[in-house]
């Protein structure tokens, strides 16, 4: 797949519909736990899913352009959040790196990876990035957006380790195996 | 039964025949003046303006008003948030302390909270206005040549274009596939306890992300048959050279917000005081 400069088509596809998928998800695709305003964001396990399969500019930018445009259409864009979001997806997609689930494969070890791939990114995303913004931004209290990002962020780890590790598995059985065909002789 | 989202409809307005790039500049320039700023002066004259351009848009107030509910939804518990976390965060910022009201405990209402509380909630509906504005009354074509036309890439702005082509249809596919499977009784609702419900998610969002994949290959496949992406540049179906108005309107938002950003920082502080 040759391209001028840049990113593949396939990856700018992947780009505009997965971030596509990311609204949807985002309005439609969460599941309250009980307490008040927290919710299993679904959208996020896609995100690290897809950051998994097309890469972390892909990851980046879905994160960017899928939360801005789920914002737009349901409170307007809070940006320190957009940006975490951002920052979620390249982190995921940088530390997945050089997982082959094109080629179906997804056993223990690559899971072990993917999810501390995502521990370390909703980490960095939720308890520093959104935070620091928040106040830089927003000049919100400190103990009030720490509060936010460590119960988004714990959050989003357990949905990604559960939804986006079944998803992906599922995924590279999907896929057929390097070397999977044998010669005869 | 799905909801319907925000979308395009062509009122004529004067807003609406402004260009695309127009009105992104406009927004832009507008989200960063609101996010740096924290003077009230500023903030209030820009809401007035946002609001007031938005009143020239003629935007139907059908259109978005479930937005609104939201907003306030979303405004009212973020107020309450920060109050419960913070009750003092307006005293510390802006060093003096008139207290009006004591609760209870540590919290007690003080003017000077309520006036950075007053200045968040501000700080966010300034920006809500052009934000809507840019949704509404931009042809969803014109979005990635105008995105282009400021520098984005164009297989970014393509990237967005595609996003806003393809959330109908993913909304659909997620409504019929959620749909099917609650007729075989997997069951979403809240009747079904949380890990069962994780559960349930994960066999709609598996045949979703499925699907998704293999559009994302047709789609693919059809814009390399078309030879996207093989030159530096492309040209646009939908773009449209800048009028007289235009360049009015951007150079007003570049004053307003030039002029927002000087009269912030006039005093070395992003805050404007109005009890010192």
């Amino acid at each position: 797949m040759q391209s001028s400069k840049g990113f593949s088509v396939k990856t700018v596809v992947a780009i505009g519909i997965g971030a596509a998928l990311f609204v949807v998800l985002a309005r439609f695709g969460s599941i309250p736990t009980g307490i008040p305003n927290t919710n299993l964001q679904t959208n996020y396990a896609i995100l690290a899913l897809f950051a998994l399969l097309y890469g972390p500019w892909a990851g980046l930018l879905i994160g960017l352009i899928g939360h801005t445009v789920a914002d737009l259409i349901s409170f307007g864009p809070w940006f320190s959040w957009i940006i975490a979001s951002g920052v979620f997806g390249l982190l995921a997609g940088l530390f997945s790196r050089g997982i082959r689930i094109h080629d179906g494969e997804f056993g223990g070890k690559e899971i072990l990876r993917f999810n501390i791939a995502q521990i370390i990114a909703n980490a960095a995303a939720w308890f520093i990035v959104a935070p620091v913004l928040d106040i830089l931004i927003y000049a919100e209290p400190a103990n009030k957006v720490f509060t936010q990002g460590l119960a988004a962020g714990g959050m989003n780890m357990v949905t990604v380790a559960i939804l986006g590790t079944l998803i992906a598995i599922a995924y590279s059985k999907t896929r057929t195996k390097r070397g999977s065909l044998t010669r005869e002789a | 039964m799905a909801p319907k989202l925000l979308s395009y409809s062509d009122v004529g307005s004067p807003v609406h025949r402004l260009n695309g790039v127009t009105k992104l500049i406009a927004f832009l320039l507008f989200s960063i003046a609101g996010m740096v700023s924290y003077d009230t002066r500023c903030l209030l004259v820009m809401l007035v303006i946002s609001l007031s351009v938005f009143y020239v848009s003629k935007v139907p107030f059908k259109q978005y008003s479930f937005v609104l509910y939201l907003i306030l939804i979303f405004s009212v518990l973020n107020q309450l948030a920060i109050f419960l976390f913070s009750p003092e965060q307006g005293v510390q910022i802006y060093g003096t302390r008139h207290e009006l009201l004591h609760i209870a405990g540590r919290y007690s209402l003080t003017s000077e909270q309520l006036f950075y509380q007053f200045n968040v909630l501000l700080k966010f509906a300034v920006v809500v206005p052009p934000a809507l504005l840019f949704l509404l009354a931009t042809e969803p074509s014109e979005f990635a040549s105008s995105l282009n036309r400021v520098g984005v890439s164009y297989k970014v702005a393509y990237a967005i274009s595609l996003t806003m082509r393809y959330i109908p249809d993913v909304q659909q596919e997620y409504v019929n596939i959620s749909t099917a499977a609650q007729a075989r009784g997997i069951d979403l609702s809240k009747k079904e306890k949380l890990g069962r419900r994780v559960k349930n998610m994960a066999a709609i969002l598996l045949p979703l992300v499925l699907a998704t994949l293999e559009r994302i290959e047709k789609v693919s496949a059809a814009l390399e048959l078309r030879g996207f992406g093989r030159k530096r540049k492309r040209t646009w179906y939908r773009s449209r050279t800048l009028t007289k108005s235009d360049t009015l309107a951007i150079a007003g938002a570049v004053l307003i917000s030039a002029a927002v950003l000087v009269i912030t920082f006039w005093d070395g502080s992003r805050f404007y005081n109005p009890f010192a």
